[in-house]
């Protein structure tokens, strides 16, 4: 039972999404017949409840956030006050969004409206931290990029220099650096040698790879609904 | 000052103190970024499920058990139609809450596998035809099939044979099921150097994107905050 209902889940739902490819699906009434109908409804309606599943996940996630920090708090663990914080901070949050504290009256309008506190937390706490957190990396990739692709091998030195013009030629430092070059060698500007790399070298490495990925759904996929995947949920982990 | 001033300013002076705490990490680890960390991972929690709660689970659980409850956020909205059938994704997001009890947590692989399976489903059809297919198609159509009255320039058609060149010589480097012997290997090798440029590309690009979000939070501090631009 804990092995073969998730695989027979797997392959039915999977099945049934994958037949409504190729099967015309009625738009409205009850007089089609029942299989066309059952694939009309999957369709339209297997999305929507993964996201309702999302949203579970979302609330086991805020769940597990509880019970790990609050066991902290309880043990006093080493750090145990930051993991005060991360409940204070999650706990105000949510009931914040959840009773839509301010804006318009009682539980009218959207709980993102202006006016409401949990479209001010936004402005003031989550976006802001959001974007430093972010943009901390630009300091950390760069410095992580310098210690492997540093002139190793010829592989490493092209990865370097077409990052380099795609840095210099996609600011406005591409523009400037490139109106010192003379009329003939135009095409070697920063900002259009750039915009070529893009357009032409780039493209067609990401439709090989893209061509790869594909074809690893594919056959992930069907393994999946073929039941041969013996890892994850229908496996014996 | 009107609330709104001191909501605006209270809202910046904020920004502008976690800004400066996550900031501190470039020095080095120390209790103010931790600080800013944790409230990050606290606030980040309750506002993806409160947005998860208002809307999805509102709109596509709630209002279609209960079709009144459209009246409580948006009292002129026409009633939707009752739909029972949501009581399966609502207890199959139920079971999955089972994860958090040891003794229960197989029970949550039920609708793990849904999700797979809804994923199965749709991604199989859509990569084959968008990322396999339609990513075949773009790259011939207009490198090989493109004809001598159809007006492209030389340099384009130059860019399109190199696509399909770069393209074909890239997939032979992901092909692993025979030795990389002779012809192969040569196009493997070229096939490596356009991935480097993609690669390359791909990490000027992001590192592009942090350095816009550094430059954005740059501007906060000194222009919204202390007002020197």
């Amino acid at each position: 039972m804990k092995r073969l209902i998730p695989r027979i889940i797997i392959t039915v739902v999977g099945t049934l999404l994958i037949a409504t490819s190729f099967v015309v699906k009625p738009t409205a009434g009850v007089d089609a017949p029942f299989v066309p109908r059952l694939l009309a409804y999957a369709d339209r309606n297997f999305s929507v409840w993964f996201a309702i599943l999302a949203v579970f996940s979302f609330a086991l996630g805020g769940a597990n956030l509880i019970k790990s920090h609050g066991m902290k708090v309880a043990k006093r663990r080493s750090d145990w006050p930051y993991s005060v914080i991360t409940l204070v901070s999650f706990a105000v949050v949510l009931v914040i969004g959840l009773l839509k504290v301010g804006g318009a009256p009682g539980w009218q309008g959207a709980v993102t409206d202006a006016g409401t506190a949990f479209a001010w937390v936004f402005e003031a706490v989550y976006g802001p931290l959001q974007a430093t957190l972010f943009s901390l990396l630009a300091f950390f990739v760069v410095s992580a990029a310098y210690r492997s692709f540093r002139l190793r091998s010829l592989e490493a030195s092209i990865l370097l220099a077409a990052a380099t013009v795609i840095l210099i030629g996609r600011t406005p430092l591409g523009v400037v650096v490139g109106d010192l070059y003379p009329d003939w060698l135009t095409f070697l500007r920063p900002d259009v040698l750039s915009m070529w790399i893009l357009r032409v070298p780039n493209t067609a490495g990401q439709r090989a790879i893209l061509n790869g990925i594909s074809l690893g759904v594919v056959a992930t996929s069907l393994r999946l609904i073929l039941g041969l995947d013996r890892g994850g949920v229908g496996g014996r982990r | 000052m009107s609330d709104a001033g001191l909501h605006h300013s209270l809202e910046v002076f904020i920004g502008a103190a976690l800004t400066l705490m996550v900031f501190s990490f470039l020095y080095r680890d120390n209790p103010l970024y931790k600080i800013a960390e944790h409230i990050f991972v606290g606030v980040s929690a309750a506002y993806w499920m409160v947005i998860g709660f208002w809307t999805t689970f509102w709109p596509n659980v709630v209002v279609k058990l209960l079709p009144a409850a459209q009246r409580v956020t948006n009292p002129d909205a026409p009633l939707p139609e009752q739909d029972p059938a949501v009581i399966v994704p609502l207890i199959l997001g139920l079971l999955m809450l089972c994860r958090l009890w040891p003794r229960l947590a197989w029970i949550s692989r039920w609708p793990t596998a849904f999700a797979v399976g809804t994923t199965v489903g749709y991604s199989l059809v859509r990569y084959l035809r968008s990322d396999f297919l339609n990513q075949i198609s773009a790259t011939i159509e207009p490198g090989l099939l493109a004809t001598a009255d159809s007006g492209a320039l030389w340099s384009a058609r130059f860019d399109h044979i190199l696509i399909v060149v770069g393209t074909v010589c890239a997939v032979a480097y992901f092909t692993f099921s025979r030795a990389r012997r002779g012809g192969l290997a040569i196009l493997a090798r070229i096939g490596l150097v356009f991935l480097m440029i993609t690669f390359g590309a791909s990490f000027g690009s992001t590192v592009m994107g942090r350095v816009t979000l550094l430059v954005g939070r740059l501007r906060f501090l000194l222009g919204d905050w202390l007002g020197l631009i």
